[in-house]
């Protein structure tokens, strides 16, 4: 297994998924020896991991069973240690997109944070691109530096510890795509320029802030950036539910035992409201919004070197 | 790697993109082939050999000229009003009229200087606030500037095309949530792809721009043959098609119940003959389905009629009667060529087959105008365990149908049905805030991971849709029931 290679079979040393249920899971470090404790009971990694399939059904010790998954970075954003906030998949997309990733690409990528954008780019550039990745903490770098090691996919990233915004990205006119998430992205927009091929490239800075962003933007103008464009995007989830509705009891027309208006005995050609008078309910099914969602993530602009 | 170099310029017969502002038209790069974009007419002659991103000018003649970095001489600080109380719009303003500036751009007199003029002729221009100055002197430069760039094309570029051009045939399929479904679908180099799309061949392009050339894609197809029309248009080499197969859906569940065989394949297609008959039926056939496949071009069609088709038609034109033996000669060679191409089909037919017994696609993405549910039922049997999925349809609904019948297959977690806002803004110092128009919705998404298919035990799939459920909250439990 890698980040950017499937495999089939659970490997000692791979990183799996534990799936319990609805939106419950975990990352583990698959190891000869070792136990993981689930509310369902202990796994032991000799005998239930080992050498099964990625998505068998593993029974834990207490009865009740959980999916083992190949790791993915959709996944791993989900389930990583968080060092930082983090980008969640939906942004990671359409930046993805926008900056025209693909094999082969070269990107430079600040802050490397957590890690979760940066597992996405090395996933897509792979197997012939690379990713150069800057982070100011020092204990950040290191941490990225091991999980990448971990993961299988250090030939394809370079981690960097220095200050973007004073010394670049430690290399000069090799990137397809630059992309910034810092608090003064104005800053580094030049060592982005000189980043980025002669003959051109893709943008993308991320900011919270609306100011962030006019400066942002100012300074992409200023270098001489064409097509500059800043979005949003959120992802509205729909739970699929079957909803029963009452029908109220307006009462009878005439004294005689006719039914209320709505006609029971006349069945929907859709198929979809089914009245079932004895209990007075019509069923159909819906896609119910969640009650609380992410209302803001932050700006996206993008540019174009040319 | 293949970036960069002779590859970033354009050259001929490249298929690449022209754009002005937020409008892109898909054309053939030919030497000597006029071309009408924006209102504009020109040759793309001058543009081969020019980096991609080159932005252009329309001088006389229609040729094209690399536009020159100008010196934005508007920086001084000009009279301006504080707020538009006492401007009336009475459409008078302006001094110059309609012939005027006809006459000037018959002068051969260049965009700028023509804005230049209306500025002056502009009787309220200077009572304007310099926000109001500075939209009406964007305004006239959108106008009167004609710049064109031409750019490379790809997903980007290309989805942003579709979209906003023919909607229609890409089932209304907005450029995040195709990049939505790249992601979910974990599409990258190496993968064994399986894709359902009636597109236009922009989805597969999609996938297979990820895919770096890298792995084998299976295109599953309804009709006679897959549309690949936007596919073309990435330009992608030619080695990546070689791991590009496809297969008709009709066959799909033959090969599911292990009855599928194509027609008994010819030991030596020298076999003429037998192969005659089958072939001329056959290939009949196919040409008149794919006629019926393929998409009618538009009035406004977003790509321009490349070499190939416009050879067909020549081909069917020509009667000559000087021409008629060898003709003759011509015939008895397309009939084996038809045969070779024939026998080509059917080999490259039992390939795909045999990808797909192996049951071990790395994921499946499904895009198109058919409902979403049987497909699904039956194309998720070829995927391998622990791997995505994505569905996009127009429409929620059959997609919540979908998802309950995902849940009674059993072998499918993480069932995540969703669409996503998109929302552009204009950024300016003072003048910051979301655009006027945006996209009403950009289709839905429903998407997974397959498990190992526990068959037989109707309990534990019942059991395991519970467990894939939120736990609805006591207060709803009469009317909410997990499906």
């Amino acid at each position: 297994m890698s980040f950017v290679e499937y495999g089939d079979t659970i490997k000692d040393g791979d990183t799996a998924i534990v799936f319990l249920g609805h939106e419950s899971m975990f990352p583990v470090k698959v190891q000869h020896g070792t136990v993981t404790q689930t509310k369902y009971g202990v796994i032991r990694h000799s005998t239930d991991l080992i050498g099964k399939k990625y998505g068998s059904k593993v029974t834990c010790s207490k009865g009740g069973w959980v999916f083992i998954l190949h790791p993915t970075p959709e996944l791993w954003t989900m389930n990583l240690p968080h060092r930082t906030q983090i980008l969640y998949s939906t942004d990671i997309s359409i930046i993805t997109m926008m900056l025209e990733l693909k094999p082969g690409s070269i990107v430079c990528e600040s802050g490397t944070g957590s890690g979760s954008l940066s597992h996405a780019l090395i996933r897509t550039v792979a197997p012939t691109g690379h990713l150069y990745t800057v982070e100011f903490h020092q204990q950040r770098a290191e941490k990225a530096r091991e999980e990448f090691r971990e993961h299988g996919v250090e030939h394809l990233v370079t981690v960097t510890n220095q200050d973007v915004c004073k010394n670049g990205f430690g290399v000069s006119n090799v990137a397809d795509a630059v992309f910034l998430d810092i608090p003064s992205p104005w800053e580094a927009i030049g060592h982005a320029k000189s980043a980025l091929k002669a003959e051109g490239g893709r943008i993308c800075s991320f900011s919270p802030c609306i100011e962030q962003v006019q400066r942002t933007c100012l300074a992409m103008e200023e270098y001489g950036f064409t097509e500059i464009n800043t979005l949003e995007i959120l992802l509205r989830v729909y739970n699929v539910r079957t909803i029963s509705l009452q029908i109220p009891d307006l009462g009878k027309a005439a004294e005689d035992n006719s039914s209320t208006g709505f006609d029971s005995s006349n069945p929907s050609d859709q198929g979809s409201p089914c009245a079932n008078l004895q209990q007075g309910t019509v069923q159909f099914k819906s896609g119910v919004p969640l009650r609380e969602v992410v209302g803001h993530t932050g700006y996206l602009t993008f540019a174009t070197k040319s | 790697a293949m970036e960069g170099g002779p590859s970033a310029r354009i050259r001929e017969g490249d298929c690449a993109v022209l754009k002005r502002d937020e409008v892109f038209k898909a054309v053939s790069v030919l030497r000597r082939r006029k071309i009408i974009f924006e209102k504009q007419w020109f040759y793309l002659d001058n543009a081969i050999g020019h980096i991609y991103g080159t932005t252009f000018e329309v001088t006389t003649g229609g040729n094209l000229q690399p536009k020159q970095e100008m010196e934005e001489t508007t920086t001084e600080t000009k009279e301006a009003g504080t707020d538009n109380r006492n401007i009336v719009d009475d459409g008078k303003s302006q001094k110059l009229t309609h012939d005027d500036i006809k006459a000037l751009k018959d002068k051969g007199i260049k965009g700028q200087e023509i804005v230049q003029q209306l500025i002056e002729n502009s009787t309220t221009f200077r009572d304007k606030t310099e926000f109001a100055q500075d939209k009406y002197i964007k305004k006239k430069k959108k106008k009167y500037e004609a710049v064109i760039t031409i750019v490379k094309p790809s997903t980007r570029i290309l989805s942003t095309m579709y979209y906003a051009r023919e909607p229609g045939k890409i089932n209304h399929l907005r450029y995040d949530t195709l990049a939505q479904m790249l992601t979910l679908g974990n599409i990258h180099a190496g993968n064994k792809m399986i894709v359902m799309e009636t597109c236009a061949g922009l989805v597969l392009g999609a996938v297979m721009e990820r895919m770096g050339g890298y792995g084998s894609i299976i295109q599953m197809y309804p009709g006679g043959g897959p549309v690949r029309a936007a596919t073309s248009c990435f330009g992608f080499p030619k080695p990546f098609f070689d791991n590009l197969h496809e297969f008709p859906l009709s066959k799909v569940q033959s090969l599911l119940s292990g009855t599928f065989t194509t027609e008994t394949l010819p030991a030596d297609p020298e076999d003429n003959a037998l192969l005659e008959e089958e072939s001329n039926g056959l290939t009949e056939e196919k040409q008149s389905s794919l006629q019926e496949t393929e998409e009618e071009p538009t009035t406004e069609a977003a790509m321009e009629i490349g070499p190939t088709e416009e050879q067909d038609t020549m081909d069917i034109n020509a009667e000559n009667v000087e021409f008629k033996e060898n003709k003759e000669k011509e015939n008895k060679e397309n009939v084996r060529e038809k045969q070779i191409k024939q026998w080509e089909r059917r080999k490259k037919l039992i390939e795909a087959a045999a990808l797909l017994r192996e049951k071990n696609a790395d994921g499946l993405i499904v895009a198109s105008k058919f409902h979403p549910t049987p497909l699904l039922l039956c194309l998720l049997d070829f995927v391998a365990p622990s791997r995505p999925f994505v569905v996009y349809c127009q429409y929620k609904e059959p997609l919540l149908e979908c998802y309950t019948k995902l849940r009674e297959r059993g072998g499918v977690i993480n069932l995540k049905l969703s669409e996503t806002w998109l929302r552009n803004y204009q950024v300016l110092p003072d003048r910051s805030h979301p655009k006027l128009t945006m996209s009403g919705g950009g289709g839905y998404l429903l998407s997974g991971i397959t498990v190992v298919l526990d068959k037989g035990k109707s309990d534990s799939s019942n059991s395991e849709a519970l467990k894939m459920e939120e736990p609805s909250s006591k207060r709803c439990k009469l009317q909410d029931l997990p499906c």
